[in-house]
């Protein structure tokens, strides 16, 4: 796998929290300075790792929502009302603190922006993240050999989408082919809310036989993960070609 | 040392010294999977043990299912950090299946139905460390956790239970599997935090 999937060993690194951005009322972007970052790839994630006065400590991993970008990343964090480490990180933590991150890791739910394939994005929830990291990274492409992109992505209701105005700039800026499914609440005038469906991936995706196949990346609770891939193979999508990323309970 | 996190003080659960460091205890049943679940019938299933020579057992389902089965009672290990524990399983174990075979091999690589492949001394799969497991918590082996059929090595990460799982080659040579080759550990003890490559 390309360059920074490809590191050795993965240190425990200092990171600063220089500002953060509310993206919707449950949702914050942490902006963070991690000197002598090593560089990722979009799709990547990073363990971060608490540590309490006693030494107890606990771990989650969080997807990076940046594109590659020297020493500074973000992360996107949905809190989790019962959670031990969400609320921490959107409702406690502040700039000037510091927390320990490693990686990158994964070198697979990774977009190479040297492929010339066209891209499809399917996102639930705050599964968005690591496929902004992506839309950013092909964002910076000089125009004229961007790659077409199109990203569908489900919430629950307008409210609950992250990144909300830089994807309808994306959209109008840089040629993003954006949908939405609303699950339970659509805005006037549009379809009625539903689930991902069929004639969603027909409409929005990409035919599954073009002259270059998509290379297509879903990410989000594992049922919506499920749920979307299957229509993916139903629409003639190679399963060699969709790669996954779940996050969240399973709810069995 | 760790830096302190100002403001944090963590919410210990039960599990205690049965987590492996950097874990922590989850009640439900997390999915992680590189691609789409592939749909696999018991009617076409086939399980094939290969040997470094080359020679091959094989059992299709009505056979395997038919092979001395036993339960078991484990604790399992995600390196995506969820841990859960006293989870029930029916399978059979790999001594079973090696039973007789002549083999000088000490490495193995699982491969699954979908191209996965990962890699596990054969020494971690003998001496009842490991199983090819085909019902969760008494009911079949649902999909999205591998079924028909998956295989159960429950001292390593989770990762290196194979979903899915279609056959085990015997090697003479250790060889990096799927995430191995993606930044994966090679071995993958959880209670050595063998997450990532050079932990
Ligand atoms: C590879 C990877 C990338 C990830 N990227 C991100 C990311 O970019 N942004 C992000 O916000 N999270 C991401 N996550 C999830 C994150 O690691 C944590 O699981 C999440 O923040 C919850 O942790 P917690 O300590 O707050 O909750 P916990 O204390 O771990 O859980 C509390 C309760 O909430 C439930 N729960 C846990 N996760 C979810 C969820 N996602 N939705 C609903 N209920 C949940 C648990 O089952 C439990 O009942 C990612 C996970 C993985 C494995």
């Amino acid at each position: 796998m390309a360059r920074a999937a490809v590191l050795g060993r993965l240190t425990w690194q200092v990171a600063t929290l220089t500002a953060t951005r509310d993206e919707t009322a449950t949702a914050k972007t942490l902006v963070l300075d991690v000197p002598g970052w090593p560089g990722h790839l979009a799709g990547q994630h990073v363990d971060v790792r608490l540590t309490a006065p006693d030494g107890y400590t606990a771990e989650r991993s969080y997807s990076i929502a940046s594109p590659p970008d020297g020493d500074r990343l973000e992360l996107t964090v949905q809190r989790i009302a019962d959670g031990e480490v969400s609320p921490y990180l959107t409702e406690t933590l502040e700039a000037g603190d510091q927390l320990e991150l490693r990686g990158p890791i994964g070198g697979w739910f990774v977009w190479d922006p040297d492929s010339a394939a066209p891209v499809l994005l399917v996102a639930g929830g705050s599964g968005v993240v690591p496929l902004m990291s992506m839309i950013r990274a092909r964002a910076r492409a000089g125009s004229g050999n961007k790659v077409p992109f199109r990203l569908i992505y489900s919430v629950r209701t307008p409210a609950d989408a992250l990144y909300a105005d830089e994807l309808t700039k994306r959209a109008r800026d840089d040629s993003l082919g954006l949908s939405y499914v609303y699950t339970r609440m659509a805005p006037p005038g549009g379809p009625a809310p539903g689930r991902i469906s069929a004639t969603v991936i027909a409409s929005a995706g990409w035919p599954a036989r073009s002259p270059e196949p998509p290379a297509v990346f879903v990410c989000g609770p594992t049922g919506f993960v499920e749920a979307a891939a299957r229509l993916l193979i139903d629409a003639g999508h190679a399963p060699a070609r969709i790669k996954t990323e779940r996050f969240g309970p399973t709810g069995t | 040392m760790g830096i302190i996190s100002r403001g944090f003080s963590g919410r210990r659960r039960d599990g205690g010294e049965k987590l492996p460091p950097g874990q922590y205890l989850v009640t439900d049943f997390p999915v992680l999977s590189a691609g789409p679940t592939p749909k696999v019938s018991t009617g076409t299933w086939q399980f094939t043990l290969k040997t470094e020579k080359g020679q091959t057992r094989s059992w299709d389902w009505a056979a395997f299912t038919a092979l001395p089965s036993e339960q078991i009672t484990t604790d399992i290990h995600c390196v995506t950090k969820w841990s859960k524990l006293g989870t029930m399983w029916k399978g059979v174990a790999i001594d079973t299946l090696l039973d007789g075979v002549d083999t000088g091999a000490s490495y193995t690589m699982a491969r699954s139905y979908g191209g996965y492949t990962t890699n596990v001394p054969l020494a971690d799969l003998r001496a009842g460390k490991a199983w090819i497991a085909y019902e969760f918590g008494g009911k079949p082996l649902h999909p999205e956790h591998g079924g028909p059929a998956r295989l159960l090595v429950p001292h390593l990460y989770f990762w290196k239970s194979a979903k899915w799982v279609t056959g085990i080659d015997l090697m003479e040579r250790d060889e990096p599997g799927f995430w191995e080759q993606l930044g994966y550990h090679n071995y993958g003890d959880p209670w050595r935090e063998q997450r990532y490559w050079g932990d």
